[in-house]
């Protein structure tokens, strides 16, 4: 029975073919340019009218911007009547000779002119190291680190303060101002948050109990006000704790104040990264007789720190922002420059105070975002390892 | 069970500095000799210092007469008469002010932000992105300052101010709008919207028992709209519509009448929004993205569409991710509307911290007191979040 139905099956079958058809290709509506508009711009009338909204917005948008950034900016000049549409009888855009100009107070502040060069070196020695840590391919980072957190702190203080001692006449901090005070604020909190940050982080997860309520005390109380109150207290009540001769400058106050509020958020990205190591690591470390110090040294804040890159690079972009707020206390970093320059009579004209800020924004956006570029980067290498 | 030692052995036995108990006391006491020492310290140089520069400390100056003006009050302020301790409140009040509002801003900004950056719209997507990656790098003092001098300030003067259908005005002194006035028997408006506020909670209520009991749906939303809108739309018209506005009027020097809103106001407001939103979306998109993708494939393949997949099945599970990170934005928010100080809003910080203080010279105090209100704003509302989160947190078998 079987056999002859299979029989039948097989002289039924008329053709079969051999080969498989190549596929078709799909509708020129689904594919190329037309097929990407229509599944990523043109889905659903919903989605047809939202496209249509940004693109209106950004043809408003950004014409606008390049219209007063570059086409309508005025490039030359000697006074506020380049810059003025009632003097030039024309629309005008960003005015950018206030900004040459007034550069090298951007930069300097108010450091004297004769002394400049040693801002220069001091941003050169700075980039130098940066470069020598950032670059992971970099020859002997060993010594790099050494450069950028012993090496680097002591001469820029010699550098910038000055020493008679060498020949480099003394500069009070009170000249200090613009990009170099931004610079010198920001790498403070930079290397002083880090290890105060450790060190409480590892308070806060000590055994003695003593040791752990005072980091939970200051890390909670850091974090719990805002910076700007941290800012006041440095600049006007550390004055009265300490003996009126030893009474702290302006600048130091505010380092003070920025370098333990970094630290107090430094403290709990670390404790977070600590707090992923397994316990079989301490266990492992304390097996093979390593003594507490030894075991975090060698075992622990390698691999925590490890993890914690990314993050810790968060932490100073924020610190990097928050520098802008010693403004309110006095001191003349980037931002406040900008702030005094653009109410110089010289220069008023309408479109001074939006220059200004222009060039502020630009300047910090792009330090911020390369170092969350850098980060990502930073992530994205250090998941390699995990890759399945 | 005690395990045999070989008889005759010693107890091992280290030097006691050796000894882990003793070293960790050891540590500690001098931890809290340093500090104590460190304490004692400042506390002689700050009575010395204080001495010599005369000013009193302790909080009598609470009850003096401030004698200085507050160009927002939410309470009555009179330089003549008020106190100090009063100039405290009125600028808490502004602090809380502008907080409270620029989170529901800031909120729902962010929200919008962080869905529009995983929207399968192209577009769509890299403009939220542009927005998080420039508002995000750039200080917020910045910001601030460009929003008040940049565009608030440069508006044009009272003279040629814009003028706004409805009785509104904008000019550099900031935007005044009509103020209501309520008549009498607007009461009873009130008691309306609370019982549509009542009657729509109970509904709910019984709508979700009886979803469960029978799987049958009622339609909450309209249901409660009616009842939280509707009902005191209804009980307003009954009353005779006890309610008028007092329009602003152009007088010759000023606006007159109306509610006035500070540029300052505005700009601590826009600025604190536009900040802390992009810090929302991103907290917002990563909750999304932590809902995995099997939820999203196991509800369609239950029939479930793509709308209310996401609100019974994403986002609820998202809200678990999103809340804590979400309440720290708001007190970021909080804190950072203390740079009020660098464009004149008079809140917490300007009032007490700046001219309180600039005129009593009592640093320590005030400034203790300025610290232990946001440090109560900060731990009240990590406390609540660790209720909250003892709460929603997964049970595992």
């Amino acid at each position: 029975m079987t056999m002859s139905e299979g029989d039948l099956a097989v002289t039924e079958i008329k053709f079969v073919r051999g080969a498989t058809i190549a596929a078709r290709p799909p509708p020129a509506a689904m594919t190329g340019a037309l097929g990407w508009l229509r599944a990523n711009l043109l889905s659903s009338p919903f989605n047809i009218a939202l496209t249509i909204l940004i693109a209106l917005l950004l043809a408003w948008l950004i014409p606008e911007l390049v219209k007063f950034l570059l086409i309508d900016a005025v490039w030359t000049g000697a006074d506020r009547d380049a810059c003025r549409e009632v003097v030039q009888h024309r629309e005008i855009g960003a005015c950018w000779p206030f900004v040459w100009e007034r550069w090298s107070y951007f930069v300097y502040g108010s450091y004297p002119i004769p002394q400049r060069w040693r801002v220069d070196v001091f941003f050169a020695m700075l980039a130098i190291g940066v470069v020598w840590l950032l670059w992971l391919e970099a020859p002997r980072r060993d010594l790099g680190s050494v450069y950028f957190f012993i090496v680097l702190p002591i001469t820029s203080f010699i550098l910038l303060t000055g020493w008679s001692a060498i020949g480099l006449p003394p500069v009070d901090t009170a000249l200090w101002g613009g990009i170099l005070v931004t610079i010198v604020v920001a790498s403070v909190g930079i290397v002083c948050s880090l290890p105060i940050g450790i060190l409480l982080a590892l308070g806060r997860r000590s055994r003695m109990p003593a040791v752990r309520l005072f980091s939970v005390v200051f890390i909670e109380f850091v974090r719990g006000v805002p910076l700007v109150t941290v800012l006041f207290m440095a600049s006007v009540m550390l004055p009265l704790f300490v003996p009126e001769e030893y009474s702290p400058d302006k600048l130091v106050r505010a380092l003070v104040g920025i370098a333990l509020f970094a630290s107090a958020y430094m403290a709990e990205v670390v404790r977070a990264g600590l707090q992923a190591i397994p316990k079989g690591q301490f266990e492992g470390a304390m097996a093979v007789g390593l003594g507490y110090w030894q075991m975090i040294r060698l075992i622990i804040l390698p691999q925590a720190l490890k993890i914690t890159i990314p993050n810790i690079v968060n932490t100073y972009i924020g610190l990097f922002k928050d520098t802008t707020l010693v403004f309110i206390v006095g001191i003349f970093d980037f931002l406040r420059t900008v702030e005094v320059a653009r109410i110089d009579p010289k220069w008023a004209a309408p479109v001074t105070s939006t220059t200004g800020y222009a060039v502020a924004a630009i300047f910090y956006w792009i330090f911020c975002y390369a170092m969350s570029r850098y980060a990502r980067a930073m992530e994205a290498r250090l998941a390699q390892g995990d890759k399945r | 069970m005690s395990i045999d030692l070989p008889t005759g052995s010693p107890p091992a036995r280290v030097a006691f500095y050796n000894d882990p108990k003793v070293r960790s006391i050891a540590y500690q006491v001098a931890l809290c000799a340093v500090i104590g020492f460190l304490v004692y310290a400042a506390a002689r140089n700050a009575i010395a210092n204080l001495e010599r520069a005369h000013i009193a400390s302790g909080f009598g100056f609470w009850n003096t007469t401030a004698g200085f003006d507050i160009s927002q009050a939410l309470i009555q302020f009179d330089s003549q008469t008020s106190s100090y301790g009063r100039a405290f409140w009125v600028g808490l009040l502004n602090t809380l002010l502008v907080a409270s509002i620029g989170i529901v801003i800031a909120t729902i900004l962010g929200f919008i932000i962080g869905i529009a950056r995983l929207s399968k719209n192209w577009l769509v997507a890299k403009v939220a992105a542009g927005y998080v990656e420039t508002i995000r790098n750039i200080p917020l003092l910045l910001q601030l300052l460009f929003w008040y001098n940049a565009v608030l300030k440069a508006l044009p003067e009272f003279r040629e101010s814009f003028v706004i259908p409805g009785g509104i005005y904008l000019n550099n002194r900031g935007l005044f709008i009509p103020q209501p006035i309520f008549k009498d028997g607007f009461g009873w408006v009130l008691i309306a919207l609370a019982a549509g506020v009542i009657g729509a909670i109970a509904f709910y209520v019984w709508a979700r028992k009886r979803q469960e009991q029978t799987g049958q749906q009622a339609p909450v939303f309209s249901v409660g709209l009616a009842l939280v809108i509707g009902l005191p739309l209804v009980v307003l018209a009954l009353a005779g519509f006890p309610l008028a506005f007092e329009f602003p009027a152009a007088g010759r020097f000023n606006i007159n009448g109306g509610i006035e809103i500070l540029p300052e106001f505005a700009a601590l407001l826009f600025g604190l929004s536009i900040y802390t939103a992009a810090f929302i979306a991103e907290v917002v998109r990563a909750g999304i993205l932590a809902v995995s993708r099997g939820q999203t494939e196991a509800a369609y393949s239950l029939g479930l569409r793509a709308r209310p997949t996401l609100r019974l099945i994403v986002v609820p599970q998202a809200m678990r991710v999103i809340i804590p990170p979400l309440t720290s934005q708001y007190l970021n928010l909080t804190k950072n509307s203390t740079l009020a100080v660098a464009i004149g809003y008079p809140d917490l910080v300007q009032v007490f911290t700046g001219t309180v203080l600039n005129q009593t010279g009592q640093a320590v105090e005030v400034v203790a007191i300025t610290m232990a209100v946001y440090l109560t704003i900060s731990l009240a509302t990590s406390l609540l979040m660790n209720i909250y989160n003892s709460r929603i947190a997964l049970v595992e078998r």
